[in-house]
């Protein structure tokens, strides 16, 4: 039986998409939709499952199965869905409010466990469909509706978090850099295990323009540093800089056209213990350019494999019929 | 074979008792949860009736000695029915001066004590609140004390094994079991069996606490006390039987129903007293069928629960005390989304972390109303620890066939109370079926069938895509809806959707006189109690009947005819009144209310004296 050939417009839904005109969660839905065909596997096997918020109305835009929850059950949800069906592609959208406000607890388990879940958190800094309230990840000094005095509360590095939660696969990306977007999803779905994407995303309403330095091309050489497996960590307009290690911390090298020097630390997704990518996760600019791409994907035993293998086989198991779920050691008959 | 026959045969004469009332204490970690639980199920396997009542503190080792750690267990066994774990003491084992301390106000003017006299030390006694030694001040000579240095016959009895001191010490409840068991003439072979399964992989503690529980029996045999006594076997129906606990029975009916239902069973709950049990019991007995997960809360558990029924499985959950409020939200989308979902609350004493340990029902409206907007949900409740097999397969039964959450309310008494219960075989059991909805092109996940119920489409499905979510949908396509007229619409179609299933469900069973003087209406727990009560006022000429709930949403379709026709109603509850509020809102009738708020169970005589009261003045 051959798959039918699927394109992006087959994951449209028959939904008017809502979002505010400009939104990055445009560029992100565009960019799903593509992957999602490429993938090649049909319609029905994937369910998107969303917290509450801008992000969580993604799902209603594609033509999946879909679940749009509660503020910050989406991780929850997931994984009893991910456990009674290993079978499905499980796709979990949230954003900075929902997955690290009230879901924060939920995320991380999701991660701890590593369930076999793709997890997509859209970073605008803000929460926006409540109409502009600083977020967990919202910089100090931002003024929001509810800190019109400039925010005071130290924000999340969410792949920094991710990777203390023992994620297995922790990647960032931007909306609006199209092709770097899409290869970070191809990595998520191809990855076994919960696999957490933060996609920067621009909030025209509420956070414009909290991402330029990222995406402008005039900025972008120094503060964005592309992440390669196996290669030194570089940057800067025609890669004339590096990060080096200063004891415990990272520094920024001027190579000032001269060779890599050594000691500049190689990229390693796979590292057993990820102390390197969490120091790169934790960056931000503008003293230090801001890492995008795969910080870690390692492969580790998912939890609804480990669930299904000790719930089918061990010996203590019950025959199949209902009559066996009765038997017990302590039976006795009455005539 | 009788106990006493494969033993030396005992001078002892032996009287028969119609039932015994056995209670069991000592400090909380002397393991009489463990004795009192062996006893109970000793007992239903020599065929008499059981109802037992564990009593034991919220913390795991409160300090030793005090009156704080007492740790009881009280066992009713019958050879009539035992629909109450018993009134009053038949005999009280106190392993401390505090345990006889908390619990003689409870045993018979002329019953037994047995206890464990190495513990009545005069620092023993003055930790416990006596100014001086009871055994030595002639304040117990109304019962029949017997003083057994148990701390030191165990020591000796398992002196030849290698045990620390301390491990040697806690076989000290079997050695007391032996005794009790010899006392109420009670098989120990159950009790021998339990012990090899249990400690298969620990020969030295095995072996001890079997050495302990036999030199217990022994020490009766020659004790030359003047009486043992007997509890003939129980009539009851011809059939296999097995003992269940109410934890064991929701355990059973919940894998029983995803069987009957052929979908896997997704049961996720947290580490929450008491209804970690059931957590406990899914754990233990893993099925190809089940998957069973530690969730890190409620609203996790809850979350897993139905995203399992999303994918097509039935999903449950279970809880205590302040987990229910953390379940609402979930509880709120599983009915706006229409997902089955069943939630059991094991209730105990609140609000707040309240009592963890203690018995209450006083969840019954935060069942019925504890959500944001308008969400009815079917509520069901168990009475006795062998009803919650049924009531378990029944809440996933209705959840499955109208597409809804249903809240399940049971206790701390019956989750740990245990009876025999008689296996049921599965064509007796009823079908578990997803909705029969009418195919329609293009799919429509919110068209309904007669029972108003939506189709249960689980992703994996070409063609039949669809999105659902915690927004308002469009009736029919389910589509996101903020039209004023539809939401009433389905505001309407979700109530009357629940409200339809009192066409489901068996009518009202009044248990008595069809008409009369009284009725004294219950649900839950309450009704061993009541029905001993209720028995007992006929027995004496009242005109008074009892009919007890097993749906309290919605109610049976005949409730409001039945309670026109009695004169009054009484409605005792643990609570302060729930279902009273319910029958009076609903009905507009006078219900009387019997409120106990103790984190104990009524005793029947409590109910016994409101009939007198409300039968004389009528």
């Amino acid at each position: 039986m051959t798959t039918p050939v699927l394109s992006a417009k087959d994951f449209d839904s028959d939904q008017e998409v809502r979002w505010c005109p400009s939104c990055g969660d445009f560029a992100i839905l565009a960019q799903l939709k593509q992957v999602l065909a490429e993938l090649g596997e049909p319609r029905e096997r994937h369910v998107f499952i969303s917290g509450i918020g801008c992000s969580g109305r993604l799902p209603y835009y594609l033509n999946t199965y879909g679940f749009h929850t509660i503020p910050g059950r989406a991780p929850a949800i997931a994984t009893g869905l991910k456990a009674a069906r290993p079978d499905l592609c499980v796709w979990v959208v949230t954003g900075d409010g929902d997955g690290l406000g009230a879901g924060a607890s939920y995320l991380l388990h999701a991660l701890r466990r590593n369930a076999d879940l793709k997890i997509l958190l859209f970073n605008n800094e803000v929460h926006g469909l409540s109409k502009g309230q600083f977020s967990p990840t919202t910089r100090i000094g931002t003024r929001t509706r509810s800190s019109p005095n400039g925010s005071v509360e130290s924000p999340l590095r969410p792949v920094e978090w991710a990777l203390a939660a023992g994620a297995t696969f922790a990647a960032r990306t931007v909306d609006v850099d199209g092709e770097h977007l899409a290869q970070t999803l191809r990595r998520a779905a191809a990855h076994r295990g919960a696999a957490f994407v933060e996609i920067y995303q621009n909030c025209k309403i509420f956070n414009d323009g909290v991402f330029e330095y990222a995406t402008d091309k005039a900025t972008k050489a120094d503060s964005v540093l592309y992440l390669e497996h196996g290669r030194p960590l570089l940057f800067g307009k025609d890669r004339g800089k590096a990060l080096g290690l200063n004891r415990f911390d990272l520094e920024v090298v001027d190579l000032a056209g001269g060779a890599i020097p050594n000691g500049v630390p190689v990229h390693d997704e796979h590292a057993e213990r990820p102390v390197l990518a969490r120091l790169l996760a934790g960056l931000t600019g503008p003293e230090f350019p801001e890492c995008l791409g795969v910080f870690r994907s390692v492969a580790r035993d998912t939890f609804d494999h480990e669930l299904t293998l000790q719930a089918t086989t061990g010996p203590h198991l019950a025959g199949a019929t209902v009559d066996d779920l009765f038997a017990s050691d302590d039976t006795w008959t009455v005539e | 074979m009788s106990t006493a026959a494969r033993y030396q045969s005992a001078p002892t004469p032996i009287q028969k008792l119609e039932s015994a009332t056995v209670r069991l204490c000592g400090d909380s970690g002397d393991g009489m949860q463990l004795a009192g639980a062996q006893l109970a199920r000793a007992s239903a396997r020599m065929g008499n009736a059981v109802c037992s009542l564990p009593d034991y503190p919220a913390e795991i080792r409160a300090p030793a000695g005090t009156l704080a750690g007492v740790s009881g267990f009280q066992v009713h066994f019958s050879s009539k029915i035992a629909t109450t774990p018993g009134d009053r003491l038949t005999a009280l084992l106190a392993m401390n001066p505090a345990a006889l301390q908390a619990n003689l106000k409870d045993l018979d003017p002329d019953g037994i004590v047995l206890i464990n006299s190495d513990t009545f030390t005069a620092e023993e006694c003055a930790k416990a609140g006596y100014a001086g030694n009871p055994l030595d001040d002639n304040s117990l000579t109304k019962f029949r004390v017997f003083p057994v240095p148990m701390d030191a016959l165990t020591r000796e009895a398992v002196a030849r094994i290698s045990l620390s001191p301390r491990e040697a010490d806690r076989c000290k409840n079997f050695f007391a079991l032996g005794l009790v068991c010899w006392l109420f003439d009670r098989a120990t072979e159950p009790i021998t069996k339990w012990i090899k399964a249990k400690f298969a992989t620990n020969p030295a503690a095995l072996e001890g606490n079997l050495k302990a529980l036999k030199a217990g029996y022994r020490y009766g045999e020659q004790a030359e006390w003047p009486m043992r006594y007997h509890v003939p076997e129980a009539h009851v129906p011809a059939g296999e039987y097995r003992h269940l606990t109410g934890t064991d029975g929701l355990v059973l009916g919940l894998q029983a129903a995803a069987r009957l239902a052929g979908r896997p069973l997704v049961f996720a709950g947290t580490p929450m007293t008491p209804a970690s049990e059931l957590l406990h019991g899914l754990f233990e007995r893993p099925q190809p069928d089940v998957r069973s997960i530690q969730a890190e809360d409620e609203s996790a558990a809850a979350g897993m629960a139905l995203g399992a029924s999303f994918g097509g499985a039935i999903g449950a959950t279970a809880t205590s005390g302040p987990g229910l409020g953390q379940m609402s939200e979930t509880i709120a989308l599983a009915a706006m989304t229409e997902l089955p979902l069943v939630v059991i609350d094991v209730q105990r004493g609140g609000p707040s972390t309240g009592l963890p340990t203690k018995t209450e029902q006083t969840d019954l409206l935060q069942a019925m109303f504890g959500r944001n907007g308008e969400c009815p949900v079917p509520v069901l409740a168990v009475s006795t620890p062998s009803d919650s097999f049924a009531t378990a397969l029944e809440a996933a039964r209705i959840a499955c066939k109208f597409m809804t959450p249903v809240v399940v309310l049971t206790d701390v008494f019956l989750a740990s109370g245990a009876e025999p219960w008689r296996i049921p075989s599965a064509d007796q059991l009823p079908a578990v079926e997803a909705p029969i909805v009418e195919s329609f092109v293009p799919f429509q996940p919110y068209r309904r069938n007669e029972w108003l119920a939506r189709p249960w489409e689980a992703p994996g499905t070409s063609g039949r895509e669809h999105r659902v979510g915690g927004l308002e949908k469009e009736d029919g396509t389910g589509a996101v809806s903020y039209d004023a007229a539809n939401h009433e619409k389905m505001v309407r179609l979700r109530a009357d959707k629940v409200a339809g299933i009192a066409g489901d469900i068996p009518e009202l069973i009044v248990d008595g006189p069809a008409e009369g003087d009284l009725l004294v209406i219950g649900w839950g727990s309450t009704y061993g109690a009541i029905a001993t009560a209720v028995a007992r006022a006929r027995a004496r000429g009242a005109s008074v009947a009892h009919a007890h709930l097993r749906y309290l949403n919605p109610l049976p379709r005949n409730i409001a005819e039945v309670l026109k026709r009695f004169c009054r109603v009484l409605v005792p509850e643990l609570n302060d009144g729930q279902l009273q509020l319910l029958l009076r809102a609903r009905f507009l009738i006078d219900a009387v209310g019997l409120h106990k708020i103790q984190g104990r169970p009524f005793l029947a005589s409590e109910i016994e004296d409101a009939i007198e009261r409300m039968t004389k003045d009528s």
